[in-house]
């Protein structure tokens, strides 16, 4: 923040007010499109794929794994930023 | 005028370039912002396809052979075009107007005229009907591509541009090879429906894999891409992978090895993008992914699948462009790119901030975007065909993109943390270039019938209706739910400034460390023969010396004697030799 001036007009988000109106919205439609689930009929083509649920679920366990298996992979792949302009 | 129907879209850029070497200021910007206009309007209004793709799923390609060039007796086919063909011609005008727009405050030759030369390859590459042409225009476009990439005028820069030059090369090389050997089995040059057949197919198809980013051949594009000028990236990201895109969609429709190299190009990439910091690295991995949605889609092979494939090489070409674009403004501006130094920059550039987030959303195909309209075709025709596994993967690799391309790049770029980095808004320039790119992604993905109109083979297909948009909504929402409940709960991978290891390794670390290791190896291999050879040749000059030999030893005394003592031994030797042999 050094180059911030002190009196510098504040944004969008600066105000927490702001990020937590945002985040509340954001909950809401994730419920929302869940329990729509329930009462639209939509059609499928696999039986898995019917499911109430089906997407939100897959989505959310998807990006879960995703990002677990990355941590893990990060672990075994990570390297200094110059590792390949140093010869060893 | 008759010719003019003929004129091979590559000519009027190559022409351009001539003359951006020869102009300078407004006269040069211009010629390099008429070149794709007049390029393209002649390419909408006066060329037609020959003959309109019929409806089956079988490919059927209409030829026109109305540019040729004789050339050693050989005729090269230089405007074959049909609908394929033409669509791609579309979106490389486009593409490059975009592109040119948001290179025009550059003042580099070398870079302007690398570009026209790159985009000129591009279009010739997408008209040329036999694989003769088609090699040329391959070898142009590495040679001109890798200016983008060394006029960056770094070290590393300078090194990934001959990296990525030796990849391209070596397509090039695998090209002519598979061409040539194809014309001997099949006593053809046409670059029709190939297929895996023979020796000459399979090289070929190496060739365009190389191209295209096939697993373990992609680190090129993620080497070389982020390396790039700001502009330069967006000129390279629309071209290269997309011509090979055309030309497996033309030359290997219906492969079936190509589901699965398609599924793991779409898969891999995301695990790496998570991980990256380079922003712009982020995006070079999300490429793949994307491709590999497209390299399914030719793998199915359908109607529906190939429309699939072009309409998202189509919107694709346009949204990346816009992704890179703002990361290339950030860059730009600020000089770095990396998520671990880069954050609330929304203060600052909120036009390029919003651009970037209609680009994430493209993508990540929400509902009224370019993304939701073709994705949807691929996805469709996989479950149609009884893929569901597949379909699985790329529902994956589906949400995978969302959370790094859709939410990661803008969030970190221009949200979390503010680094108290002000800067300028983007170059007016840059800033109508996102626009127009912008807009497109809004008009494709709201109005898809025009694109849909414009697509190869028919088809009965519309993405909106309640089951597809609400399914999509709710993958996507449940993504960026996973993205904020790891973020809350410290789970995240922080940004960290690193590399990490992919395939490039075996070539950048291995094996100059196995040349390395085998070189000292065989120099103290060497080093222990010479002093062997030495220590006995002294201890034999020793005992040589100690011994009465030593009298007749030749160099140091001569007495005729000795002379002809020796004399003596070799013509005996010699009689021996004649008596035995």
């Amino acid at each position: 923040m050094s180059n911030k001036d002190k009196d510098e007009k504040t944004y969008l988000f600066d105000k927490p007010r702001n990020v937590s109106r945002l985040l509340s919205g954001f909950y809401i439609t994730c419920v929302g499109l869940f329990i729509a689930d329930f009462f639209v009929h939509r059609h499928s083509v696999h039986p898995w794929e019917g499911l109430p649920g089906f997407y939100a679920i897959y989505g959310f366990v998807a990006c879960v794994i995703l990002v677990f298996i990355a941590k893990a992979m990060r672990k075994v792949l990570m390297r200094k930023e110059d590792y390949y302009d140093v010869d060893e | 005028m008759m010719w003019m129907n003929n004129l091979p879209p590559f000519i009027p850029f190559f022409i351009a370039a001539l003359l951006v070497l020869v102009t300078q200021g407004h006269l040069r910007s211009i010629i390099l912002l008429a070149t794709p206009v007049l390029g393209g309007l002649h390419l909408w209004f006066d060329v037609q396809p020959f003959v309109p793709m019929v409806a089956t799923d079988a490919l059927v390609t209409a030829k026109e052979l109305s540019y040729q060039l004789t050339m050693f007796n050989y005729q090269l086919e230089f405007m074959r075009v049909d609908k394929l063909s033409l669509l791609f011609g579309y979106l490389f005008h486009i593409a490059s107007f975009i592109a040119i727009i948001y290179a025009l405050h550059v003042r580099d030759t070398i870079q302007q005229v690398a570009g026209l030369l790159y985009v000129g390859s591009a279009l010739g590459a997408v008209f040329a009907g036999d694989l003769i042409s088609l090699f040329i225009f391959w070898e142009c476009l590495a040679l001109s591509s890798v200016f983008l990439i060394w006029t960056s005028r770094t070290e590393r820069a300078i090194k990934s541009g001959i990296r990525y030059l030796m990849f391209q090369v070596a397509s090039g090389v695998l090209l002519l090879a598979g061409t040539l050997i194809y014309h001997y089995e099949h006593d053809s040059f046409a670059f029709d429906f190939i297929g895996l057949e023979g020796m000459g197919s399979w090289l070929i198809f190496i060739a365009f894999g190389i191209k295209c980013a096939f697993p373990f051949l992609h680190n090129w594009l993620t080497d070389a891409y982020p390396k790039a000028t700001p502009s330069g990236t967006v000129f390279l990201s629309a071209f290269s992978t997309k011509l090979a895109v055309y030309a497996l969609a033309r030359g290997y429709p219906g492969t079936e090895l190509l589901i699965y190299i398609g599924v793991i190009m779409a898969c891999f990439p995301i695990f790496y993008a998570v991980l990256e910091n380079d922003l712009r690295r982020v995006l070079a991995y999300s490429m793949i992914n994307q491709l590999g949605f497209m390299v399914v889609g030719i793998g199915i092979g359908t109607a529906l699948a190939l429309n699939g494939t072009v309409a998202h090489a189509f919107a694709h070409i346009i949204y990346k462009s816009l992704l890179f674009m703002s990361m290339g403004a950030v860059l730009y501006r600020v000089a770095n790119i990396n998520g671990s130094d880069l954050g609330g920059l929304y203060k600052s550039m909120p036009w390029t901030t919003t651009f970037c987030i209609v680009g994430a959303a493209s993508i990540s195909a929400f509902p009224l975007f370019s993304g939701f309209i073709a994705k949807s075709l691929i996805m469709v025709a996989v479950m149609k065909e009884g893929y569901f596994i597949i379909w699985l993967m790329l529902l994956f690799a589906a949400a995978g993109v969302f959370h790094h391309a859709g939410i990661k790049v803008p969030y970190f770029a221009f949200f979390h943390h503010d680094r108290g980095i002000r800067v300028k808004e983007a170059p007016k320039n840059m800033l109508v270039a996102m626009f127009i790119a912008a807009v497109l992604c809004i008009f494709i993905g709201s109005q898809p019938q025009y694109l849909y109109a414009l697509l190869p083979w028919k088809m009965e297909y519309w993405p909106y209706d309640m089951t597809h948009v609400l399914t999509q909504l709710q993958l996507l929402f449940f993504s960026a739910l996973a993205f904020v409940w790891l973020n809350k709960q410290g789970l995240y991978p922080p940004e960290l400034r690193s590399v990490n290891i992919d395939f490039e390794w075996t070539y950048r670390k291995l094996l100059p460390a196995t040349g390395r290791a085998s070189y000292n190896l065989l120099q103290s291999f060497n080093r222990a023969v010479t002093s062997a050879v030495q220590q006995s040749w002294q201890s034999f000059q020793s005992a040589f010396q100690a011994s009465r030999l030593s009298k007749y030893h030749l160099a140091s005394s001569w007495p005729t004697g000795s002379m002809v003592l020796w004399i003596g031994v070799i013509l005996g030797g010699y009689l021996l030799a004649d008596i035995y042999f």
